[in-house]
């Protein structure tokens, strides 16, 4: 399955003294949607715009499917990207914008149609795109992607700025394309989207590699979390749960946040010491936790005291 | 391998339709090639009626010097900003939009994409070009005559080589605005250019220095427009070799547009 794959191997970008993207290697694989995630300006953006030879890369290299996208005969049937849904002639109306597209690779016409069918807008096939929201330049946009039939698809931020209707279809529609065994890579800076969306993490910060994981592993590797417990007498039982090599913080409202003990240990502590328990949650960490840890020391701007 | 594509190769030609279909598909395209009749024909008229009524007044030597022919293809001066428009906006629409990306991830030979685009300007602007040249030609010679003044044919010698001269003149000034637009990649500062090129250095030549004078026999508006007379002026006596010499100074402008236009990141 090579043929669908990007391969992205070395890859540096440099604008003047500033390093963009900084010896970035990963690969997007077919029938996963991979998230590719990362603080806004930690390189995502131009590092989709190097896939497809819309910028020259300083030094390394990126194939799809084993060649240059400039080398790709007819690059809509192999790969379908969606940059910027903005990027749109509001003057022109919907369907000649994706007919000019067809057309420029040889795709039959009737592609137009299926493609309009399929993000929901024959309806407004024959409007101008000035009148369009942004999620229905999103579905057009996506409808570009798709004239192609392509394997591989690329979507940049697709959700920002989209209500809670749009951000769930897009959601869905990057499963089912994955479903179909297609390579989707999906950017964002969210870490919340992408538990939604994505099984496979790329994540970078300053342009460098930090993870490129599986999204279980990613949860796993970032420890094991922490339970939530409340007693008749937190103090008394904080006083065992210390003896017996916890870590134990005071939570909210009389509760008590204990780490390095599993929830099952800490149960058979309390039976053992004759405490009764009220409350006995294990706590995952937050992605958005794991994320923020991963990317403190890379993000671009950051805040005084963040 | 490929079931969608009629088959597995985009060639210049689709590019060259696919160009030709983002072109006709925006209103702006036939605004500005109806301004371009109007404005035209407007001139002609006015500069037609003011011209045969200054007839009765001329000296016996300048009406010697009477060039119907040329008289009625004036109306080039505001045509070639018009044409130019649309040489520019065939470029700069997209980077003002952000299209140019999805153009140039459709069509990743970026010399296929610029060589289609000059190619369809070039076909619009020579149409359109020599459509007007000739309605002014055939309008302007009526005027003339309804005022009983000596008007050209197109049959009269040399007649037929300056209105059509005037449509490639005008072709030449189109793609001038594509090559600068792909270089500034703004519409107003290509716009600006070119309004500077064909309107305000002719008419500050007079004080730029002498040595520039040369330039000036190859200039838009200048040298490059004297193939639309009929009666020999003494300073372009070979006016096609004037002509050829500012579409040499456009040929070498889209030579450097194509290099920049490859090298550049989008």
């Amino acid at each position: 399955m090579l043929l669908d794959m990007i391969e992205i191997r070395g890859l540096t970008k440099r604008y003047g003294h500033q390093t963009v993207v900084d010896d970035l290697s990963f690969t997007v694989e077919p029938g996963h949607v991979t998230g590719f995630l990362g603080p806004n300006g930690a390189g995502k953006s131009t590092t989709m715009k190097m896939i497809l030879g819309l910028a020259a890369p300083t030094s390394g290299s990126v194939t799809v499917g084993g060649r240059r996208y400039s080398g790709l005969p007819v690059p809509l049937t192999e790969v379908g990207a969606l940059l910027d849904a903005g990027a749109v002639h509001g003057s022109r109306k919907a369907y000649d914008h994706l007919l000019a597209l067809a057309v420029s690779n040889g795709l039959p016409k009737r592609r137009v149609g299926e493609v309009l069918a399929r993000t929901g807008l024959e309806g407004v096939a024959g409007k101008r795109t000035c009148g369009f929201s942004l999620g229905m330049r999103q579905r057009l946009g996506i409808a570009a992607t798709l004239l192609g039939d392509p394997r591989v698809l690329i979507f940049d931020e697709p959700v920002n700025g989209l209500d809670p209707e749009g951000i769930r279809w897009i959601r869905d529609f990057m499963r089912s394309l994955a479903r179909e065994g297609r390579a989707v890579l999906v950017s964002s800076h969210l870490m919340s989207e992408m538990a939604l969306t994505a099984d496979h993490l790329v994540v970078i910060g300053k342009g460098r590699l930090i993870a490129d994981t599986g999204m279980t592993a990613f949860m796993r590797s970032r420890g094991e979390g922490t339970v939530l417990v409340r007693a008749a007498e937190p103090a008394v039982f904080s006083r065992h749960l210390t003896a017996a090599g916890a870590t134990v913080r005071d939570g909210l409202e009389a509760s008590i946040v204990v780490s390095g003990m599993a929830s099952a240990e800490i149960g058979k502590l309390a039976a053992y010491h004759g405490v009764a328990l009220a409350e006995l949650t294990p706590q995952q960490p937050s992605l958005e936790d794991a994320f923020m840890d991963l990317t403190e020391d890379s993000v671009e701007f950051q805040g005084a005291g963040a | 391998m490929t079931t969608i594509a009629d088959t597995p190769k985009a060639a210049f030609h689709r590019t060259h339709r696919a160009e030709w279909i983002k072109l006709r598909s925006l209103r702006s395209t036939w605004y500005t090639l109806a301004g371009l009749f109007v404005a035209g024909l407007a001139v002609s008229a006015l500069s037609m009626t003011s011209s045969a009524n200054g007839y009765a007044g001329l000296s016996a030597a300048e009406r010697l010097a009477w060039d119907p022919a040329g008289l009625s293809l004036v109306p080039y001066i505001i045509a070639q900003l018009i044409i130019g428009v649309l040489g520019t906006l065939v470029v700069t629409s997209e980077y003002a939009t952000g299209l140019i990306q999805t153009s140039l991830a459709a069509t990743p030979r970026r010399h296929r994409l610029l060589a289609a685009k000059a190619v369809l300007v070039a076909g619009v602007a020579v149409i359109a070009g020599e459509a007007l040249m000739f309605a002014s030609f055939f309008f302007g010679q009526a005027v003339l005559a309804a005022h009983d003044v000596p008007s050209a044919g197109l049959g009269d010698p040399g007649v037929f080589a300056a209105v059509a001269g005037g449509g490639l003149y005008l072709a030449a000034i189109a793609l001038l605005a594509t090559g600068l637009s792909v270089v500034l990649r703004s519409t107003a500062g290509a716009l600006t250019t070119l309004v500077a090129v064909i309107f305000l250095a002719p008419a500050l030549s007079a004080t730029f220095p002498s040595w520039t004078r040369g330039l000036f026999d190859y200039w838009p508006t200048q040298g490059g427009a004297a193939v639309m007379a009929t009666v020999p002026d003494p300073d372009f006596p070979h006016p096609w070799l004037n002509f050829g010499g500012m579409c040499l100074g456009v040929a070498a402008l889209l030579a450097v547009a194509f290099v920049l236009f490859r090298r550049r990141d989008v």
